[in-house]
């Protein structure tokens, strides 16, 4: 009962926090809404006893990501004129459609297994042992560094003065 | 070769209180709840306090020393003019967003006192993530500046705020790896547990995470050697420069917050929370959170203010190479000794920290011929 309350407060929340991301014209009110969403999904992983995943997606999405559009913004010229569309708003809305229908068509279709064991506790030791114990996913860990190791290198060398 | 102990033992537990304590979940909730919003607020006050007034000794002059016997009522004068003022917002602000940013920077200050052992066993919630969730949490503070500073629509306050991201970012990184050294010891995200695996506090165990720690997350708190983004000699207050009345309390009491949580970090990570011998625990705790203020303040008064360029040098070039090398020591020592870390190890560390402190302090020497950091 009470996580079905809160995962319907957190889902309208985020909804509409979404929603305001798109169609607010002010560019920095848009970032904040952004924040909101990001929180209210953070809500919905606590409501899975993913506490875990719930700290991380704060830390990074809250904290950093966020942090670095809304600098960004601040860097922008003009933002106080909103943000002005362009001749793409056609396609755009084709692509959200048919992604938004992907989605939803993907969400009806699939299976999805209900497991009866409650949930672990602690999360912590277990989610280390499948990432870096024996078996685990040491693999895809090493790489994914790499991967943002390669993007920050490449991000230097765009910007680096002749 | 004796170790030293990182667990209690099935005895050392007979004073911890039951996780609902006082009897029942939403007693636990209220109960709790109070005890935090009183700690937070009264404890406040006492620093404001003891800062005002210990910060005047240091410079060698009186301090407010008129209201009330000693000045000890000075922050109520000081909360109640600040509280007459008129409350002015800019013709051409974002209102709404001007309104918001106090909260905003406000609540994850307070959030972060949900996680903090007063006592064994006394804490709102004992999470097993304990520590990321701080270092999740306190990150949003970070948007309330921001808010702040852009909803102003002044030059300084954007100035401060951008200032304010740039630090928080650089030391956030060097933070949290220092942490993950403490982390690594214990052998458990959750304070209470960090707390238990103190049987010698971690400053001796740790003393170069210590430092690094300690350095770090006074920029993260915008303490005085890091408070760039309120140098007033530079941008006039910085990010609450068009700010006043219970606004401008509300970014006044999250700046004492934020220090006072610091301070009760530290005291939980590196220097035993409330463990301690003959006293009872809470004294402990309050003992101990009292001396890492004292050493804050004592740092304000007695070190000027880096230049920017300095800050952000400092954490690069400084701060993270230490905190990967302290990391990748503490990690070798954890794998090369599974069965317990022995006494001699205090000393070995000790003697890396000064080692390594002395040597990358080379590389910053102002005035000694190198003024480029």
């Amino acid at each position: 009962m009470g996580l079905e309350i809160a995962f319907w407060a957190l889902a309208i929340v985020g909804v509409v926090a979404a929603l305001a991301v798109v169609l607010l014209r002010d560019v920095f009110r848009a970032a904040l809404s952004l924040v909101l969403c990001f929180l209210a999904v953070a809500g919905i992983y606590v409501t899975l006893s993913a506490d875990f995943l719930a700290a991380v997606q704060v830390l990074v999405y809250v904290g950093a990501i966020s942090v670095l559009i809304i600098l960004a913004i601040m860097l922008t010229r003009e933002v106080q004129r909103g943000s002005p569309s362009n001749r793409l708003r056609l396609p755009a809305f084709v692509v959200a459609i048919l992604f938004f229908g992907a989605v939803v068509f993907a969400m009806v279709n699939t299976p999805w297994q209900v497991v009866d064991v409650p949930p672990l506790e602690p999360t912590t030791s277990a989610l280390a042992f499948k990432l870096f114990g024996e078996g685990g996913f040491i693999l895809p860990v090493e790489i994914a560094p790499v991967l943002l190791l390669a993007a920050i290198l490449g991000a230097i060398v765009l910007v680096r003065e002749k | 070769m004796t170790i030293v102990e990182t667990s209690l033992g099935p005895g050392g537990r007979l004073a911890a209180l039951p996780p609902d304590w006082p009897g029942g979940y939403w007693w636990h909730w209220l109960v709790f709840v109070v005890i935090i919003l009183i700690f937070v607020v009264v404890m406040v006050m006492a620093f404001i306090y003891m800062e005002r007034r210990g910060l005047g000794r240091l410079q060698a002059r009186l301090g407010p020393n008129r209201a009330g016997p000693l000045g000890i009522l000075q922050p109520v004068a000081d909360a109640i003019k600040v509280l007459l003022k008129e409350d002015i917002i800019p013709a051409k602000g974002d209102k709404l967003v001007h309104w918001l940013a106090p909260v905003v920077a406000f609540v994850p200050a307070l959030m972060i006192f949900a996680v903090i052992p007063f006592q064994d066993g006394a804490l709102l919630v004992d999470l097993n993530i304990g520590i990321l969730y701080i270092v999740a949490i306190s990150s949003v503070a970070t948007v309330g500046v921001f808010m702040a500073g852009w909803a102003s629509n002044n030059k300084f306050s954007l100035l401060g705020a951008m200032r304010d991201v740039a630090q928080v970012v650089s030391y956030e990184i060097p933070l949290v790896l220092s942490i993950a050294g403490v982390v690594l010891v214990a052998g458990s995200l959750s304070m209470n547990e960090i707390v238990e695996a103190q049987s010698v506090p971690f400053i001796l165990l740790q003393p170069l995470g210590f430092l690094i720690f300690f350095m770090a997350a006074c920029a993260e708190v915008n303490r005085t050697p890091f408070d760039l983004l309120e140098a007033e000699s530079e941008i006039v207050a910085g990010f609450h420069t068009e700010y006043s009345g219970m606004k401008f309390a509300l970014f006044y009491l999250v700046e004492y917050t934020e220090v006072l949580a610091l301070s009760a970090i530290i005291t939980t990570l590196f220097l035993s929370g409330w463990r301690g011998p003959l006293l009872p625990p809470f004294l402990w705790f309050l003992i101990k959170v009292v001396a890492v203020f004292f050493l804050i303040f004592w740092v304000r008064s007695t070190i000027p203010r880096l230049r920017i360029d300095q800050v952000m040098a400092f954490a690069w070039k400084c701060l993270l190479p230490l905190a990967l090398i302290n990391l990748f020591i503490t990690g070798l020592e954890i794998v090369a000794l599974p069965e317990g870390l022995p006494w001699f190890l205090i000393l070995v560390n000790i003697a890396i920290m000064v080692v390594l402190v002395v040597l990358w302090s080379g590389f910053f020497k102002l005035g000694g011929g190198r003024v480029e950091v």
